[in-house]
């Protein structure tokens, strides 16, 4: 059962994925990686980690491509008001993406011998177990990426704050 | 003693006594699906009938009395008119997403509903991360919306849209933050955990003064967050014709009305879970005939009084108070209501240390 579920969930995520490059609106493109994020959070469950499913979709899926919705529904994008790349470009782009392509698969091809992890404590997932393992050993560094995210919210206030004269 | 667990335990054990196990739990699961349709139609004729009434009575009059005995069935016949009505699509709107937007609106206050405890041991999943789960399933609604708004091809709709998104995203912290100063009281995010440590008194009570600000704040918030009265500029009549569902008509806006409806319905159930003890009965420490007697009334009708009382209180806020300004409404939010919130937080986790609650 869990096994059919990984693999629907991941069809949908290589899926949606391959949807947010190809299709051309690019609000369907914003939606199809909505749809990615949330078959990513299902993998998540998969792995009994609801904690970090739901933080998965209340960051991603509910802040933050809703400001990306937000933002490429007020651009109004359309083929005839945006400049096109040209055709050697075109070339150029597929030429770099298949080569990172055959880096990625060289690179992971090695992965598949190496042992599956198994998590020593398939509990680690929830969230009482999770909130020991941030406050007591990864202490400073959560503590330190907090300070991150508010100087990155310092910042985009002083950016977004009209000039003082 | 009538109550909806002995039923519900009932069903259980005949379903398995009869059928095998996979069939016992899928047609629970169709039970359960069903019943779930059944109350959301349920909510939507009652409620829509009880806020008729309520302005009525607000405003004096006498709201809809021509349809069965007092009106009583004036939103079924309201609702079997927009069945017949033909659904209409803009020319150049965009079909799929138009015709998805509210269903997806629906799906969401159907999943929503999955961790409500609507009686005694009465829940469809008690899952552990239950108030989370809350915030983040309601945080897609507003994916739908804004879906709604830009497919439409409508100005209007994309403005209502725009505005309903902004609101929403601004005013879940002030809910969330309200949440999480009862989740640090009880210590777990689980929903029949919160229930059950208010069996001594509702938070309400128990959390003293932090416990009544972030319970108006989380009234406040959640009112802005069903984009309500006096807070509804995403369809704000008289400036945008009706926001992000203009373009609707027939069936499909019925949902649309539908869900607002059911959204306040699970935003009051939740705050009635949280601050006033769900289908706990009223207790007071100490008087044992009187909190024997509060036990003969079942749960459920507790849950629904309850909740129906805070449904009660967002109509009367609609019917009251005028509609706010764009930037009014942001800057009650992020001057006031997110710092206010914020340090309650702080307040609330020096109580629940020292253990100065109840």
């Amino acid at each position: 059962m869990t096994l059919y579920l990984f693999y629907f969930l991941s069809f949908l995520a290589v899926l949606s994925a391959l949807m947010v490059v190809v299709s051309k609106n690019p609000v369907h493109s914003v939606l199809y990686l909505i749809m990615t994020f949330f078959a990513i959070a299902g993998h998540y469950v998969l792995l009994n980690a609801q904690f970090l499913a739901a933080v998965h979709v209340i960051v991603y899926a509910g802040a933050i491509m809703v400001l990306f919705l937000y933002v490429i529904m007020m651009l109004n994008l359309n083929a005839d008001t945006e400049p096109q790349k040209g055709k050697w470009l075109r070339v150029a782009a597929t030429v770099a993406g298949g080569i990172l392509m055959v880096v990625l698969v060289g690179a992971l091809r090695s992965a598949a011998d190496t042992l599956p992890v198994t998590a020593h404590d398939n509990q680690i997932g929830m969230i009482k177990n999770l909130g020991k393992v941030l406050y007591k050993d990864f202490m400073l560094p959560f503590e330190i990426s907090s300070i991150l995210f508010l100087v990155a919210m310092v910042g985009a206030v002083m950016l977004g704050k009209k000039e003082i004269k | 003693m009538f109550s909806l667990q002995s039923i519900s335990s009932q069903i259980h054990e005949w379903l398995y006594g009869h059928l095998p196990p996979a069939f016992a739990l899928l047609s629970e699961f169709f039970i359960v699906g069903m019943l779930m349709i059944g109350l959301f139609a349920f909510l939507g004729l009652v409620l829509v009938f009880m806020e008729r009434k309520v302005s009525a009575y607000m405003q004096i009059r006498l709201g809809p009395n021509r349809v069965g005995p007092k009106g009583i069935f004036q939103t079924l016949a309201d609702t079997l008119k927009l069945i017949f009505k033909e659904g209409l699509r803009p020319k150049n709107s965009d079909k799929f997403l138009f015709n998805f937007a509210p269903y997806l609106v629906m799906m969401v206050a159907m999943l929503l509903m999955a961790p409500i405890p609507f009686a005694r041991n009465v829940q469809i999943w008690d899952v552990n991360i239950g108030v989370l789960y809350i915030s983040a399933i309601s945080s897609i609604s507003v994916i739908g919306i804004l879906m709604a708004g830009w497919s439409s091809n409508n100005k209007y709709s994309l403005l209502g849209a725009m505005r309903s998104g902004a609101q929403i995203v601004s005013y879940e912290l002030s809910a969330g933050l309200a949440i999480l100063s009862i989740v640090i009281l009880t210590g777990s995010l689980r929903i029949s955990d919160i229930v059950a440590s208010q069996q001594t008194g509702w938070w309400i009570f128990k959390g003293h003064i932090p416990a009544l600000i972030s319970f108006v704040i989380f009234i406040i918030a959640v009112t802005a967050e069903t984009n309500r009265a006096p807070f509804d500029l995403a369809e704000a009549e008289s400036e945008l014709t009706a926001g992000f569902h203009t373009e609707y008509s027939g069936m499909q806006f019925a949902l649309f009305f539908l869900a607002e409806y059911v959204n306040i319905f699970i935003v009051t159930a939740i705050g009635a879970t949280l601050f006033l003890g769900g289908w706990m009965p009223f207790h007071i420490g100490g008087w044992e005939s009187f909190n024997h007697i509060m036990d003969y009334i079942p749960s459920s009708l507790w849950f629904f009084g309850k909740t129906f009382f805070l449904i009660f209180v967002i109509m009367w806020f609609r019917w009251t108070f005028p509609r706010l300004r764009i930037d009014q409404l942001l800057n009650l939010e992020w001057k006031y209501l997110l710092p206010i919130g914020l340090f309650n937080l702080l307040l609330m986790t020096i109580i629940a240390i020292l253990g100065w609650h109840f």
